[in-house]
């Protein structure tokens, strides 16, 4: 028997849109952006020099660059202490998240038990549970780590779990009619079929990580002394070193879209070849 | 029972239904006192309106749910033998596939649940996507294959374990004629090939005609069995036998049947 006349999508490739398109395309991505970045750079630059604004209110461009590379010491070592926090507190979270989320799909009195609680501890503040778990953790960077995980760990653990629930029914018919143990199912259909939740709470749980790393080093305050990039901004507002804290803004601003870079980049590399998110609409 | 566990008698049903009663939870009554055989070798079609319980006495049949009262017997089996060492396929209504999984994969999965190693099923999940026409698409993703093409991947899983017994949920209904037409020819295909008894679900006086060696009409509320008619049409068949005279007045037949089971649910009702 000849398989069916509708060709797939497979087939089609080589009629796939011209290069010239393509490079107009991959072009215009970066072009556009770029623009836009010199625009604003030039405006900004434009309106110090103009209106003589002071440093201490308002530092222009370049001051803000060379204020970069000058305290590149200071502010590279505060950098590092931030992102290890960040991605330390990814990791656990994604790890615990995970966990806890196969745990509560298995047992329906696990997931009574502990889903609640999980849901208190995300929707109180964590600036407001930060204070209570500097004093009780003794050392700043456990309490700031801390923090950054219980922030992250929610998005992934709710995602996750809502990921697990969301199998095909016929297809859990298929497994039990095949006598597939509890284990064959989760791992063969259920972990797979979670993989695009899991990932959406990745991407949620990667920018998280990061606001409640310094959230948290806000809250520790000059107990942090010495410590992470959100200290150093702080530290540079006490003295109106405006440049250095616009500065660490800007390094802040650049981890946060690393972060969101990279878990887009492993959504895409696990999702590529079968979900509809990752796929390119074809007109 | 007097189900010897290995020597079953050849003309003993492959399974029998026996005054088997489904109530669900809100009431209805999705099937009362079903009773019926199914021979080894038959192309067995449950032909009925929405609502009438096939697909359930579809799911009871494969344990995917349980009989409220009544009993599922299967003579030719061993007792206590459970219901995926009954050496069952099921087909969906939908394809079924896991799309994160390739087409290879897919239909190793039946295997797969069994402990086979990829290596030693490979000859065995080939020669099952050979036999639908897909063998070139092993590696291909679901998303990648029109309807009709996952419709066959579906059958190549549930005749990679070499099923006694195919259990179909009104596998085409989704399909265009043409697909439809094409995939009933293959089934005929399949079935003299391999031998397999089939239990057929459909709502298509047509398709039910052309594919079955017997056809039991269904009617709805409560659902039960309404009328018999056997189909005495020696196989092969192919597309001449659906323009013959024989075809047509099969056709009629079953249709006034049906019709006949829909007026009795609605009366009923009323």
């Amino acid at each position: 028997m000849a398989a069916d006349a509708s060709a797939p999508a497979a087939a089609n490739r080589t009629a796939a849109p011209t290069d010239a398109s393509v490079w107009r395309d991959r072009v215009l991505r970066v072009v556009v952006p770029l623009v836009i970045l010199v625009l604003f750079v030039g405006v900004w630059d434009w309106y110090v020099r103009a209106y003589g604004i002071k440093p201490y209110i308002l530092p222009g461009p370049f001051l803000v660059a060379e204020t970069l590379v000058k305290d590149w010491g200071t502010l590279s070592g505060a950098l590092l202490v931030t992102i290890r926090i960040t991605v330390t507190a990814l990791l656990l979270a994604l790890v615990g998240g995970t966990l806890l989320a196969i745990l509560l799909v298995q047992s329906k009195i696990v997931e009574l038990a502990l889903f609640p609680y999980a849901v208190v501890l995300q929707v109180t503040p964590i600036v407001a549970i930060a204070p209570l778990i500097l004093i009780y953790v003794p050392d700043t960077q456990a309490a700031v780590l801390l923090c950054a995980f219980i922030v992250t760990f929610f998005p992934i653990l709710s995602n996750t779990t809502q990921g697990l629930k969301s199998v095909d029914h016929n297809l859990l018919n298929l497994f039990e009619l095949y006598g597939a143990s509890r284990w064959q199912t989760l791992v063969f259909l259920k972990i797979p079929a979670a993989q695009p939740y899991f990932f959406a709470g990745l991407k949620i749980g990667g920018g998280l990580a990061l606001i409640a790393a310094v959230v948290a080093e806000f809250a520790a305050g000059s107990a942090g002394a010495g410590s992470g990039l959100a200290f150093r901004i702080l530290e540079s507002q006490y003295r109106l070193n405006i440049p250095r804290l616009f500065a660490g803004l800007i390094l802040l601003s650049a981890t946060g879209v690393v972060i969101f870079w990279l878990t887009s980049l492993a959504s895409h590399l696990a999702l590529r070849r079968w979900h509809e998110s990752a796929l390119a609409r074809e007109t | 029972m007097s189900s010897s566990s290995s020597a079953a008698a050849p003309h003993s049903p492959v399974v029998r239904l026996e005054g088997v009663t489904k109530s669900f939870a809100n009431g209805t009554l999705a099937l009362d006192r079903l009773t019926l055989d199914v021979a080894p070798g038959e192309f067995l079609s449950l032909l009925g309106p929405s609502g009438c319980g096939k697909s359930t006495a579809l799911r009871i049949i494969a344990g995917l749910s349980h009989p409220t009262s009544g009993r599922v017997d299967w003579p030719s089996a061993g007792e206590g033998a459970g219901a995926h060492a009954r050496s069952i396929g099921f087909v969906f209504q939908e394809p079924t596939l896991m799309p994160w999984a390739t087409v290879f994969n897919n239909v190793w999965l039946p295997l797969r649940l069994k402990g086979r190693s990829k290596a030693s099923v490979r000859d065995a999940v080939m020669d099952a996507l050979e036999r639908v026409g897909l063998a070139a698409f092993a590696d291909a993703y679901p998303r990648e294959l029109s309807g009709g093409m996952k419709m066959r991947v579906s059958l190549a899983r549930a005749l990679v374990t070499r099923p006694k017994l195919l259990l179909m949920d009104e596998p085409f209904a989704a399909l265009d004629e043409i697909t439809r037409f094409k995939l009933n020819n293959d089934i005929l295909k399949l079935q003299a090939e391999l031998g397999w008894t089939v239990v057929f679900v459909t709502h298509s006086v047509f398709e039910s005609v052309y594919l079955s060696s017997r056809i039991v009409v269904m009617a709805a509320r409560p659902g039960r069995v309404f009328d018999e008619i056997a189909v005495p049409v020696p196989r092969p068949r192919n597309e001449s036998f659906r323009t013959s005279p024989d075809y047509v007045a099969l056709c009629r037949e079953a249709s006034d049947a049906l019709t006949r089971a829909m007026q009795a649910a609605g009366r009923e009702v009323a």
